[in-house]
């Protein structure tokens, strides 16, 4: 049934169906609605769990982490200064290969502060090991949800669902909640296979020598690897189940005629898709939305991007001087393919919270067309009155 | 008819069945209070337990993958998070139905500096775990660096003592009373000098539905510098100069204490380490130090009723100096 619904009230809603054992968390916006709506839920004895309200995002990570490790399906939510508190639990979590899901509300990362949304913080901990999914609309904040714990617990990986701050969680939206029985059908049981259990004792989390140490790894690169098919499995028994496209490596809109392809993550593909229709006297584009970007698909990146002369990555985060974070892997990703000439035009844009429009992809085509940006990365919409006076 | 066997107590106890929760093969140094710990407080918790344990010296030392010391289900996570971890493990064995209790590990510095926070909300959500904190008093795994911990005027590699310090500036925290201020329902200190201490309170925390803290001086002989062979006796030291009281609080409120028989001078502890030994140089700075380290030992005695004048009947080891206050056995005169 549709109803219309905050963002972070669906999200709740469906984490409840999922049934999670134990969800900790701390309040920090953006995130904050989600997790007022699980405890509601909890108060209101809709949801049956352990909520533990815990004193940082660092205990909430580590909270959810024991829960896990004795055998609970576990949940957590953060953002932000959040995430990077979390850090150093995150790479644990992923490293002792603990199923959980945790939703990133996205957010920018101080300084200057900023409660606006950017994907600064989740790209921040791209490397802990988790598989990152970043979703395009509530609907699929909800539907990648419910995937999340099922491709976590298949795997033995954790997995961050992103969705974008305010733009997802703080909206509403016509959204179809899947029913429990959907739910309880495409998401089985947890069944940890190395449950802290005093029946059988294990010891998890020694110390691990040069020994050993490389083959653990090898082997975590190699699940991540493994995740590709699970996540594109995912999408094909989802909409077996459900009837909805939802989920998968990336998407592709494509047009016939379309030489320039532009590479978006997160919300902004629906502005965009927009725009696309709206602006026909701009030439035609290839609208590639990456979901996953953990593992990174790099056979389906190279398979979209076929017949492309230009392709113009958008994103809204970067290294400082480095580049574009996206830029880069979709670089790497695509200089292995035989189409290798194409130009590769990096914006970062967005940052902070400020808005991508309508108006935002014109200019952005314009400026490709004339030739105003060239491949490499910059920062787009800087204005200069605004800069601070250097010395 | 019926064989009367004579067996003397000695020998009766060496005989008990003991579970054996932590085994030896780990790689700790000889004299290592830690070992001992965690091999006494999993023997009176039995087997029924899952510990989370902290970064540190017995996280290192007892399990060198592929082996592990570890009789029982363990997990490290990282320095600062094992109360947090343990949170999470109880909250999931209550979801699940599962009684089993969490027993968490860590040393001085995942306790009173890094892992602090945790341990605070831990205590304060009121989760069924009984923390044991063995308290070495430095960062001894990455090599003697200075904890919150580090007795006053105690050398470390991090407050070495020389021409312009004597060694630690500052105070030793004091874990207990800030622990018992989160109104918990009981936490005590006690020593790896006495193991039926240990094991009784570990009995009456285990017995407990909610958070319990356990605060154990345990030797380092290579943190504070003494022969490996001294650790007890540097331990009993600790206790018998006041330097380390040993007490007990319920709800906050103190409840009992170990009296000491016989108080013995803090110079008697501190001669024997060499953590120490700068004090000993003919230096009025130094002199100041020990009559500093003597009075603390005084305050102590006096804030927590430590002394004790009437003989103990019960004493059998030879011991004559302590036995605690409501002993079981208190008006018991064979």
């Amino acid at each position: 049934m549709t109803e219309a619904l905050e963002g972070s009230q669906a999200i709740a809603r469906t984490v409840a169906a999922c049934k999670p054992q134990v969800v900790a968390a701390y309040p920090i916006t953006p995130q904050t609605h989600i997790v007022e709506n699980i405890s509601k839920l909890v108060a209101d004895g809709k949801f049956n769990c352990e909520y533990i309200s815990v004193e940082s995002e660092f205990s909430a990570a580590s909270v959810v982490l024991g829960a896990a490790a004795a055998g609970s399906r576990a949940y957590t939510a953060t953002a932000s200064q959040g995430i990077l508190l979390m850090s150093e639990v995150l790479y644990d979590i992923a490293g002792l290969r603990i199923p959980l899901v945790l939703t990133c509300a996205n957010r920018a990362v101080s300084a200057p502060i900023s409660i606006w949304n950017d994907h600064q913080d989740s790209m921040a901990v791209r490397d802990a090991g988790w598989i990152q999914l970043y979703c395009a609309d509530n609907q699929e904040a909800v539907d990648t949800t419910v995937q999340a714990f099922r491709i976590a617990e298949q795997l033995e990986i954790p997995v961050m669902v992103c969705v974008d701050g305010f733009t997802l969680t703080h909206t509403l939206e016509p959204i179809d909640l899947p029913s429990q029985e959907v739910v309880d059908q495409f998401l089985p049981p947890f069944k940890f296979s190395r449950p802290l259990n005093t029946a059988s004792p294990i010891s998890v989390g020694t110390l691990v020598s040069p020994d050993y140490y490389t083959e653990v790894r090898y082997q975590h690169q190699q699940a991540m690897r493994g995740a590709l098919a699970v996540i594109e499995q995912c999408r094909e028994e989802w909409r077996a189940l459900i009837g909805r496209d939802s989920g998968g490596l990336l998407e592709i809109h494509d047009d016939a005629d379309a030489k320039i392809g532009l590479l978006v993550i997160g919300s902004v593909t629906g502005t965009f898709l927009e725009a696309r229709e709206l602006f026909t006297d701009l030439p035609a584009t290839r609208l590639i939305r990456l979901r996953s970007f953990r593992p990174f698909p790099v056979t389906a990146l190279q398979q979209a991007c076929t017949g492309l002369e230009t392709l113009i990555v958008v994103e809204r985060a970067f290294s400082p001087g480095g580049g574009g974070i996206v830029g880069n892997e979709t670089k790497a990703a695509l200089s292995d393919a035989k189409n290798n000439t194409l130009n590769i035009i990096n914006v970062a844009m967005g940052l902070g919270g400020r808005d991508m429009t309508l108006d935002t992809y014109r200019l952005l085509i314009e400026k490709v067309v004339n030739g105003e940006l060239q491949p490499g990365f910059s920062i787009f919409d800087v204005d200069p009155n605004k800069l601070a006076p250097t010395a | 008819m019926t064989t009367v066997e004579t067996i003397n107590c000695r020998e009766l106890r060496e005989q008990q069945p003991r579970f054996q929760g932590f085994v030896a093969g780990h790689r700790a140094c000889a004299g290592c209070g830690a070992a001992i710990i965690g091999r006494v407080v999993l023997e009176a918790t039995g087997p029924d337990v899952i510990v989370a344990n902290a970064t540190g010296c017995l996280e290192v030392f007892s399990t060198a993958w592929p082996q592990s010391s570890w009789r029982v289900p363990w997990m490290h996570s990282v320095f600062e998070n094992a109360a947090a971890v343990a949170s999470g493990i109880e909250a999931a064995l209550k979801a699940q139905g599962r009684d089993s209790k969490v027993v968490v590990f860590g040393g001085d510095g995942g306790t009173f500096d890094i892992g602090f926070q945790t341990l605070s909300g831990m205590l304060e959500r009121f989760h069924n775990v009984l923390y044991v904190c063995y308290d070495n008093e430095a960062y001894m795994n990455t090599g003697i660096q200075r904890s919150s911990s580090t007795p006053h005027a105690a050398a470390t590699t991090t407050s070495p003592a020389g021409k312009a310090r004597m060694g630690k500036r500052h105070l030793k925290k004091d874990i207990v009373s800030i622990v018992a201020a989160h109104h918990i329902p009981y936490a005590a200190t006690t020593s790896v000098a006495y193991l039926s201490d240990i094991k009784r309170k570990v009995r009456r925390a285990m017995a407990i539905d909610g958070p319990t803290f356990l605060h154990i001086h345990s030797p380092c002989p290579l943190g504070w510098g003494h022969e490996s062979n001294l650790s007890i006796e540097v331990a009993r030291l600790a206790v018998e100069t006041g330097l380390f009281p040993i007490i007990e609080l319920e709800r906050g409120h103190q409840v009992g204490c170990m009296p000491i028989r016989n108080i013995k001078p803090v110079t008697d502890y501190l001669k024997l380490q060499k953590r120490f030994q700068h004090l000993f140089a003919d230096d009025p700075k130094a002199r100041e130090e020990l009559e500093h380290l003597q009075a603390l030992a005084d305050y102590n005695i006096e804030r927590f009723g430590l002394r004790e004048d009437k003989p103990d009947n019960n004493d059998s080891s030879g011991l004559n100096v302590i036995h605690r206050q409501q002993s079981r056995t208190e008006n018991w005169n064979p």
